[in-house]
């Protein structure tokens, strides 16, 4: 099994693309979990369907949708402009496809953890003195802690892999877009890449493989605590 | 304490309409479950709001619907202790324990953790995990959690139901000193007759989301007598016993009682049934019962064959319970003299 430069650039991308996927999505991922588990918002539903739809939607239709937002004439195009930003085509629109894709698994994480928190906490925690978002940092936050752990990893995994949305916003420019699944892609359609192909595979299970472990030992840790 | 509450709320087919202000500092809350009591302390403690009306506690506006003022939980100062404790599980015992009390500003703290700690008895929990604590220990530390947030006012809804009989009586001292010693109102949900009669002095009885009455817990429990087959048991307070032979005597009063039972040190709480006592016209001249005590009734009360005989005997108050027959032959009436004999083993200590 060798590698080539270009595909220890397409893992590093890869680490990149999911790392950064995950992390920018936590946040948003955490509240959206919060809204949906304990609050009654209006159009909650509304927020339910739209989180999840990434889930049932091809990658690629949420990959062509993405391009219609972010493209050079998409409805986003004049502020991307203004900011002199260009989203398609880069490592930043790779980030995206995978944050849109993965973010389902991860609320539906986190979401899980949460709605097995009695709420009867949160009203101990209210009476005892903490305002919301104190209950929220000292009580919903450590108790969901094993849920967001779990998302990360289910995301970060899916980032690793994801394909069809980042092909189609992304594009697949060694070095630049190209993460693992995308380098596989091109040594498939390559006559006699069938064995490079296999090394990255390789590679990308044992990087899947990895996630798992640190997962697991990571949840472990946690529930020592 | 002023404590003024006129609220409505609808939950579905369920209304809830109680009005009453409330000046004393051990209330009840009484009723069978699912007459509104639960809900009235969500409210009452600003997790559930009112569909109308205004909550006032000492001066200060927790509710009112017109002016649209509803202050959250945190700012009511309203401690609650709940049925399943509820404590924290990813803390530990201190952790919990300090949790209101690090959110209370300091000028309004009272008392001091290691003062309430040693009344509760939670020295060595301290640094235990919330999960391998007893029913028992983790109630008092709820009670201890809320205590240290140095409330205004204390809701406890039904915090004694889950436990066994023995341990709700370890822990009713417990419960009894602190609020003593730190002098926290108190407003005690319960449907336990038990419960309510050592924990409070005046009661809210609750049915279909309705205030139905308020009186005096001896009012209610007296009630038990007449109506219901509850029945009546006279509580006695009773200071730490003398040998006497192979009984026990406790002072009552301006005389001494005979027991089998052996007390502690401190407050000993005994509950006799008022079936229990004999009345006799004459002083017996021998019997087996251990316990005759002259007396003179001060009150007969009840109808049908329930009848109760209020007995007042040199300091303390005994009611008896007998039928109209014995009313007619011992000629029961205010001012008569009569002689109660009670078994010493009839006497059933709570704690």
């Amino acid at each position: 099994m060798s590698l080539t430069p270009q595909d220890i650039q397409a893992i590093i991308l890869s680490l990149k693309v999911a790392t950064a996927a995950t992390l920018l999505s936590l946040p948003f991922g955490f509240a959206a979990a919060y809204l949906l588990v304990f609050t009654r918002i209006p159009g909650r539903a509304v927020l339910e369907g739209v989180v999840n739809l990434p889930l049932v939607l091809p990658p690629v239709v949420v990959g062509y949708l993405l391009l219609l937002l972010f493209g050079q004439s998409g409805s986003l195009g004049p502020v991307l402009r203004f900011f002199d930003l260009r989203i398609i085509f880069t490592l930043k629109g790779a980030v995206i496809a995978s944050a849109v894709v993965g973010f389902p698994l991860l609320v539906r994480s986190i979401r899980i953890g949460m709605e097995g928190i009695d709420e009867q906490y949160l009203q101990a925690a209210r009476t005892l003195g903490a305002r919301w978002w104190d209950s929220l940092y000292s009580v919903i936050l450590p108790l969901s802690g094993r849920a967001v752990l779990a998302g990360m990893t289910l995301m970060f995994a899916r980032s690793l892999g994801e394909f069809g949305a980042t092909i189609i916003l992304a594009g697949n420019i060694p070095g630049i877009t190209q993460t693992i699944p995308l380098a596989i892609y091109e040594y498939t359609n390559t006559p006699g890449g069938d064995s490079m192909a296999l090394s990255l595979c390789l590679v990308s299970i044992g990087l899947s493989f990895l996630v798992l472990l640190v997962s697991e030992a990571s949840a472990r840790s946690f529930r020592r605590r | 304490m002023l404590f003024e509450v006129d609220v409505t709320k609808r939950v579905g087919n369920f209304s809830l309409r109680v009005d009453f202000s409330l000046a004393e500092k051990k209330c009840g809350i009484f009723g069978p479950s699912g007459s509104g009591k639960s809900t009235f302390m969500h409210i009452l403690a600003g997790l559930l709001k009112p569909d109308r009306g205004r909550i006032v506690l000492d001066g200060q506006i927790h509710y009112d619907g017109e002016k649209k003022i509803s202050l959250p939980p945190q700012e009511r100062r309203i401690g609650v202790v709940f049925q399943h404790a509820h404590l924290f599980p990813h803390m530990n015992v201190r952790r919990n324990l300090f949790y209101g009390w690090k959110r209370t500003p300091p000028d309004q703290r009272r008392g001091t953790p290691e003062a309430i700690i040693t009344v509760l008895g939670l020295e060595h929990l301290l640094e235990r995990g919330v999960n391998s604590l007893s029913g028992g220990e983790r109630q008092r530390v709820a009670l201890g959690r809320t205590v240290l947030a140095c409330p205004r006012l204390i809701l406890m809804d039904e915090p004694l139901t889950g436990l066994d009989q023995e341990l709700k009586f370890q822990i009713i001292p417990y419960l009894r000193t602190v609020l003593d010693q730190f002098e926290i109102p108190l407003l005690f949900i319960s449907h336990s007759m038990e419960e309510i009669r050592l924990m409070t002095d005046e009661v809210l009885v609750f049915g279909q989301g309705r205030l139905q009455e308020r009186l005096a817990v001896e009012d209610l429990a007296r009630r038990g007598l007449v109506a219901g087959n509850r029945g009546y048991a006279n509580l006695f307070h009773l200071p730490p016993p003398q040998p006497h032979d192979d009984l026990w005597a406790y002072r009552w009063g301006g005389t001494e009682l005979i027991l089998t039972e052996p007390g502690g040190e401190g407050e000993n709480v005994f509950e006799l049934g008022a079936k229990d006592i004999t009345l006799f016209k004459q002083h017996p001249v021998a019997t087996s019962a251990r316990n005759l005590l002259a007396c003179r009734v001060t009150d007969v009360f009840g109808e049908g064959n329930r009848i109760g005989v209020e007995l007042a005997c040199n300091g303390g108050s005994l009611i008896s319970q007998v039928v109209p027959e014995a009313i007619r032959e011992l000629d029961l009436r205010k001012g008569a003299e009569v002689v109660a004999v009670i078994k010493a083993s009839a006497f059933h200590r709570l704690y």
